[in-house]
């Protein structure tokens, strides 16, 4: 009970540590009334008055601007307005010298006042409990009202918290504890009521548990003012010791609550604002009496002015003016200090502006604030560890500063020092102490920040390292892959290899044989031979087999690569064609030589060859089989399959539909009450029996479409084309039929069954014409290689080549060729670009990685838009590919050799070529004249075989769009 | 107008370094007098000629390291050295005993480290224990209490013009530890058995308490060193009398004997060679409190002032990284040297 009523009388004050009891000097300025400032002739407004971003000028120089008016505008959060502290124009907007400490300059607005001190139109909120705390910061916020104790921090800011924060206490601090200064005393003296509605005004927009007002004990007048203010309200008033500093925010926060603010944290995240008396005075003005913070009560003091005390002035006044204005004797003034003796800065120049932080000005003798003694060195008294309000060790911070060693002094909490000066005050050997913790704070600042660039470079660094080791990664396994693909195109083709190279072997000797026997031929006729027309015969015979032995070559070489998983029969396979293909070869030498001696044994060598060839090209076809078998032998056997089966079904399906429908009839001869039901179940079975059919229609049409690609390998005569069109007409035909039928059938009509049985009989009409088109064509090289006119001999390969290898290409659809290159085109433009865009990326991203002020997230998302194009760039590729593969592909198909084989053809062809001109050569000199025409025909034939190759070739690209 | 312009904070106190110093020699006067009035003029002569002396090497090695002399002069902290250690002396101390000592003193432990504030060790007890080795009877021959003598023998003594054996006398704390166990012996020698302690010594150490309330008192130091000192020396001092008093001698005899008000408040203080926070002061002084007792008690020395505040300089580094306050703001002290403990 003793307990709470002396809590009742005597609210608990904390103590912090340290602090020093300067002397007050208070009496000098204190006594007197606030008095107005001077109007000066010239306004110096800075756009950074506050903590935070300059404010953003609204004015031009040339501009009137009325009293109030506002002049600059907040730039982001964290900013402040200007207003306008007197009607006047304005003069300039640029660098004018402000009360930094570094002496340097900031953009100003200078006003030119004009002495009418003229008020813009305003107004104020009588009842601001009317308006949301929204409106309110709003107010506050164009008010222009910054923290008015010294740091300048934008007050809306620290109004405004959001409901995520409650406010345990609002703490209003008019401790005032810096020597000299008077202005808050003399602010609470005189307007504690405005400051009191100030007050309320915080209460209304925090909504604090608590309000405490702490005002230090040697200012009994304004303590007693402000009780009398806030009677009855629920503010209480916290009396202080006095102490320097307890106004610095911790320290008071300290003094009031007995909450320490952690190191690094702000008063919000301990619930506690505070504000200073002046700020909540000028939140007052503002809100209740629509007047921006454009003037403020600043102390004049020291024992160089005449009249000391504290004057309202208008911001932006320059100090000389109110040096001036409060009878300073210029001559006195040893030391010009704006803010207090402990915390203030000593001015350059009286020209400097007044700002919004501006609570002081001391015009100091140099007897009052004297030369600082010089420096003594450090004895470790630790009368500074004493005072320190931050509990520090200076003596060691000291140390530590002055060796320059940053870890020790942060491990010494530099960082915690709030530079109030104490230490230095009270150190006995005049160290500026304060001097060296804020060069140590700006090292160790200057150090993060370098720490920061260095992490961000090596960032940078490990990113790019990362992303060049990506792309080597990934084109080392693209690498890999291909290596990988070849070795297994190799591996699979290890074993055709040798069956290819035999081909090849054999496909080359066969040539030979047929060009020997052509040039035995040619020289039999020449000679007037009897056998002539008999070699002819076995030339064009060899020249079958050699063709052959080329289409086997051909048909090997674009085997291979399907038979990836080659098995066991098809080893066997290979091997049993390679042994074939040698037996075959070494027949077909033995039957040469038997010829090239006239033996008689040599057409039974050739049978003998024919035969063994005839067996090695079944085992090849079989080869083949098995190889074209092995990998689509699945989607084959599902194509093949569902035809049988759906033709099975059908037949079961049209074999039930009889009998249901027999059965049906029967009933219905015999009256049976089941044959209404037995027709509907005999039509169910057949709408069934017929969907299959329709079925295996499609089925049917579909099988077809793969076979035809491989038929067009000899060139169609003119019965050909003729039953082409037949087949063609009859195929319309019964397509017309079913569909009609089809037709009648959905509609119930009662012609369906004929129409079905007419589209039958065209079916097969049709099925008929095919098989003989098919007949035809597999007759049709017979056909063509009808032994032509001797003369016409050295023509005939012109004759018959290019048809050969033209016709299927004329083949081709023009139209979807040219579709295909303007495709191709596209995207190799595509491509192009897109590569074009990822390069061009990727060198942006190099330098962006060489500069320091990209950001790491800036190259992460460079690097994600290097990815994304490359990305696109391998689309683009990857489609490219495709479609070039696709062309080779229709070259394939269509010509029945893919691109390499063409330009192999082309290159062998002129080489060939070569070969036989060489050969012409030599033989000139040596030769008779009609070895020498035979050689000339045949290296024109060889000449138009190869012109014929380049012109394949050349088309086959074109066709498919595939020339550079 | 030519205005001054410097950083915050732009007053100070009106005291200085010097002024320091100064307070540290008025608080011993006192203790001089006593001494002087127990043991005669030979402490006055000691202390006026040392103060000779390092203000001589001072002014010298100031001006071959280059530096301001007269400003340096005025800091009076070799002046301060000189009176402690001449305080410490023997009053039979010849001249050149001083000489050597304080010589020593202000060359080699103090300019040789860097001048004021950078030596790591007590420039006077450096000092001390150099002459205390070097001449071991020299300094061990104090004159009996009661038998001073005049200003002439003094000065007799000072010039070493007259043999000391015929005033020398053990000191209390020599004699006890000759007797110590002996009971009929210790019981039989006057000099133990003062008014409160030792013969004469009980005054002179009353004399520097005196001297040294002056100085906390003007805040010139602080009570943690002297406390810490007092209390390291009187508690094992309390435990070991209680369980053999005649073995121990008891805590009061400690306190008031040999150098233990001078060391606790004059010695151990200085700050720049003690541990600087107050908890690592504390420590500091709770330690050279013991380590006196334990060296007192067991050693070879009959006193340990110097030996132990050298010792525990040697330490004071780093107890001062294990005893950091906690700082506004952090929940508790960081400890350690930096990384040592975080990261």
């Amino acid at each position: 009970m003793i307990r709470t009523f002396f809590r009742s009388r005597t609210p608990k004050v904390f103590d912090f540590h340290g602090g020093i009891h300067p002397p007050e000097m208070k009496h000098l300025s204190n006594g007197t009334e606030i008095a107005p400032g001077p109007l000066p002739a010239q306004l110096i407004l800075p756009l950074n008055m506050h903590i935070g971003a300059p404010a953003k000028p609204l004015v031009e120089p040339g501009d009137r601007v009325l009293k109030g008016q506002m002049i600059a505008e907040p730039a982001g959060a964290v900013s402040a307005a200007i207003h306008a502290p007197t009607s006047g124009t304005v003069s300039a907007i640029g660098p004018r010298p402000i009360q930094h400490p570094s002496g340097m300059d900031a953009i100003c607005i200078v006003i030119d006042t004009d002495g009418r001190d003229e008020w813009i139109a305003h107004s104020g909120i009588s009842d601001y409990t009317e308006r949301s705390p929204g409106e309110l910061v709003d107010t506050i916020r164009y008010a222009g009202i910054a923290g008015m104790g010294g740091a300048g921090f934008p007050t809306s800011i620290k109004v405004n918290l959001g409901d995520h924060q409650r406010v345990e206490e609002l703490v209003i601090n008019a401790v005032e504890c810096e020597p000299y200064i008077t202005a808050d005393d003399r602010l609470m003296r005189e307007r504690a009521d405005e400051i009191i509605t100030g007050i309320h005004i915080l209460q209304y927009l925090l909504n604090p548990r608590r309000t405490l007002i702490g005002i230090e004990d040697n200012k009994p007048e304004a303590i007693k003012a402000i009780k009398r203010a806030c009677k009855g309200c629920d503010i209480e008033i916290r009396v202080v010791p006095t102490k320097y500093p307890s106004g610095g925010e911790k320290q008071l926060i300290q003094l009031v609550t007995g909450k320490e603010v952690k190191s690094g944290q702000l008063p919000a995240h301990v619930g506690v604002v505070c504000q200073n008396v002046g700020t909540a005075y000028a939140i007052k003005r503002a809100v209740i009496n629509g007047e921006p913070l454009i003037q403020r009560v600043t102390t004049l003091t020291g024992d160089g002015v005449s009249q000391p005390g504290n004057y309202e002035v208008l911001i932006g006044t320059p100090v000389s003016d109110l040096l001036h204005h409060g009878g300073v004797d210029a001559g006195k003034i040893g030391r010009l200090v704006m803010g207090g003796p402990m915390m203030g800065f000593t001015l350059h120049s009286p020209t400097v502006p007044m700002v919004k932080t501006t609570n002081c000005i001391i015009a100091a003798s140099p007897e009052e604030l004297p030369e600082p003694p010089p420096e003594q060195p450090c004895i470790r008294c630790g009368s500074c560890a004493e005072v320190c309000p931050a509990n520090l060790l200076p003596q060691q911070l000291y140390w530590h500063a002055k060796n320059d060693d940053l870890e020790k002094a942060q491990h010494h909490n530099l960082m915690d020092c709030i530079e109030c000066g104490a230490c230095a005050y009270v150190c006995p050997s005049h160290i500026p102490l304060v001097q060296y913790y804020r060069y140590a704070k700006g090292a160790v600042r200057q150090q993060a920040a370098d720490q920061l660039k260095a992490d961000k470079a090596r960032q940078r660094f490990e990113a790019r390292q990362a992303r060049i080791d990506a792309e080597k990664a990934e084109k080392e396994a693209r690498r890999q892959a291909r290596l990988e693909a070849n070795r297994k195109k190799k591996e699979a083709s290890a074993a055709p290899t040798v069956d290819t190279a035999a081909l090849k072997q054999a496909s080359l000797e066969a040539s030979k044989a047929y060009k020997a026997a052509v040039k035995a031929a040619k020289a039999a006729d020449a000679e007037g031979a009897a056998n002539a027309a008999e070699l002819k015969a076995e030339a064009d015979r060899l020249k079958e087999i050699a063709d052959k032995a080329k289409a086997a070559v051909r048909d090997a070489g674009s085997a291979a690569p399907a038979a990836v998983p080659a098995e066991d029969v098809v080893a066997k396979l290979k091997k049993q064609v390679g042994d074939a293909s040698s037996a075959y070869k070494a027949a077909v030498k033995a039957a040469k030589e038997a010829e090239a001696n006239g033996d008689d044994s040599a057409a039974a060598l050739r049978a003998q060859a024919d035969e063994l060839k005839a067996s090695a090209d079944k085992l090849k076809a079989e080869l083949r089989d098995a190889k074209a078998g092995a990998p689509a032998a699945a989607p084959t056997a599902a194509q093949a399959d569902p035809v049988s089966d759906l033709k099975k079904q059908v037949g079961e399906a049209s074999s039930a539909y009889k009998a249901a429908v027999k059965t049906a009839k029967e009933a219905e001869e015999n009256g049976a009450d089941n044959a209404a039901e037995l027709r509907s179940k005999a039509d169910e079975l057949k709408a069934a029996a017929d969907q299959l059919k329709a079925e295996l229609r499609d089925a049917k049409a579909n099988a077809p479409a793969a076979v035809p690609v491989q038929a067009p390998t000899a060139p169609p005569a003119d019965p050909l084309t003729e039953l082409k069109k037949k087949v063609g007409e009859v195929s319309a035909a019964y397509k017309a039929a079913v569909k009609a039928a089809k037709e009648a059938e959905e509609n119930g009509a009662g012609n369906a069954a004929e129409l079905r049985a007419e589209a039958d009989t065209l079916k097969a009409d049709a099925d008929h014409w095919k098989a003989e088109l098919r007949d035809a064509k597999a007759a049709a090289p017979a056909v063509a290689k009808a032994p032509p006119v001797p003369t016409d001999q050295p023509k005939m390969p012109e004759a018959s080549a290019p048809q050969a290898l033209t016709q299927p290409l004329t083949a081709v659809d023009p139209e979807a060729a040219a579709k295909r290159q303007k495709r191709l085109k596209g995207l190799k433009t595509a491509y192009n670009m897109a590569h074009k865009q990822y390069k061009e990326a990727h060198a942006a991203l190099e330098r962006a990685e060489r500069k320091e002020e990209v950001s790491a997230d800036e190259l992460i998302e460079m690097q994600r838009k290097v990815d994304k194009l490359k990305n696109k760039a391998d689309v683009a590729r990857d489609a490219l590919d495709a479609l070039i593969e696709e062309a080779k592909a229709d070259i394939r198909a269509h010509t029945g050799k893919d691109l390499k084989t063409l330009k192999l053809e082309a290159a062998r062809a002129e080489s060939a070529l070569a070969d036989k001109k060489l050969e012409l050569d030599k033989l000139a000199s040596s030769s008779g004249e009609d070895a020498l025409e035979a050689l000339n025909s045949e290296l024109k034939a060889l000449e138009a075989e190869a012109q014929i190759a380049r012109k394949a070739l050349k088309q086959a690209l074109e066709e498919q769009g595939l020339v550079e | 107008m030519s205005l001054i312009t410097s950083t915050s904070p732009h007053a100070s106190v009106k005291n200085n370094t010097g002024a320091f110093m100064r307070q540290v020699i008025y608080a011993t006067l006192p203790g001089l007098a006593v001494l002087t009035w127990q043991f005669g003029w030979g402490t006055v002569i000691n202390v006026l000629w040392a103060v000779v002396v390092a203000l001589i090497c001072e002014g010298l090695f100031l001006k071959a390291r280059g530096r301001n002399v007269a400003f340096y002069l005025k800091d009076y902290s070799a002046v301060l050295t000189a009176v402690l250690l001449g305080l410490a002396l023997p009053p039979t101390a010849p001249w050149w005993l001083t000489l050597v000592g304080v010589g020593f003193a202000i060359i080699v432990a103090k300019q040789l480290y860097g001048g004021l504030g950078m030596n790591p060790f007590n420039p006077a007890m450096v000092g001390y224990v150099l002459l205390l080795i070097s001449f071991p009877v020299a300094m061990t021959q104090w004159i009996a209490p009661g038998e001073a003598p005049g200003f002439v023998q003094s000065l007799q003594l000072f010039a070493g013009q007259l043999p000391v054996d015929g005033l020398s006398g053990a000191t209390p704390l020599d004699t006890f530890r000759t007797w110590a166990g002996n009971e009929t012996e210790l019981a039989s020698h006057g000099i133990l058995h003062g008014d409160l302690a030792g013969q004469g010594w009980e005054w002179v150490n009353l004399a520097f308490l005196l001297g040294g309330l002056y100085l906390i008192s003007r805040k010139i130091i602080t009570w943690h060193i002297p406390a810490g000192f007092l209390a390291g020396l009187a508690a094992p001092a309390l435990i070991a009398w209680l369980i053999d008093p005649v073995r121990f001698a008891d805590p009061l005899f400690h306190l008031l004997s040999g150098g233990a008000m001078l060391g606790a408040f004059f010695i151990a203080t200085d700050p720049v060679s003690a541990a600087t926070s107050r908890m690592g002061r504390l420590v500091y002084a709770l330690l050279i409190g013991v380590l006196i007792w334990v060296i007192r008690s067991f050693g070879g020395y009959p006193d340990a002032v110097a030996f132990s505040v050298l010792l525990l300089n040697l330490s004071a580094p780093f107890i001062d990284y294990y005893t950091q306050p906690r700082t506004y703001g952090h929940s508790k002290p960081n400890r350690g040297t930096a990384g040592g403990g975080k990261s």
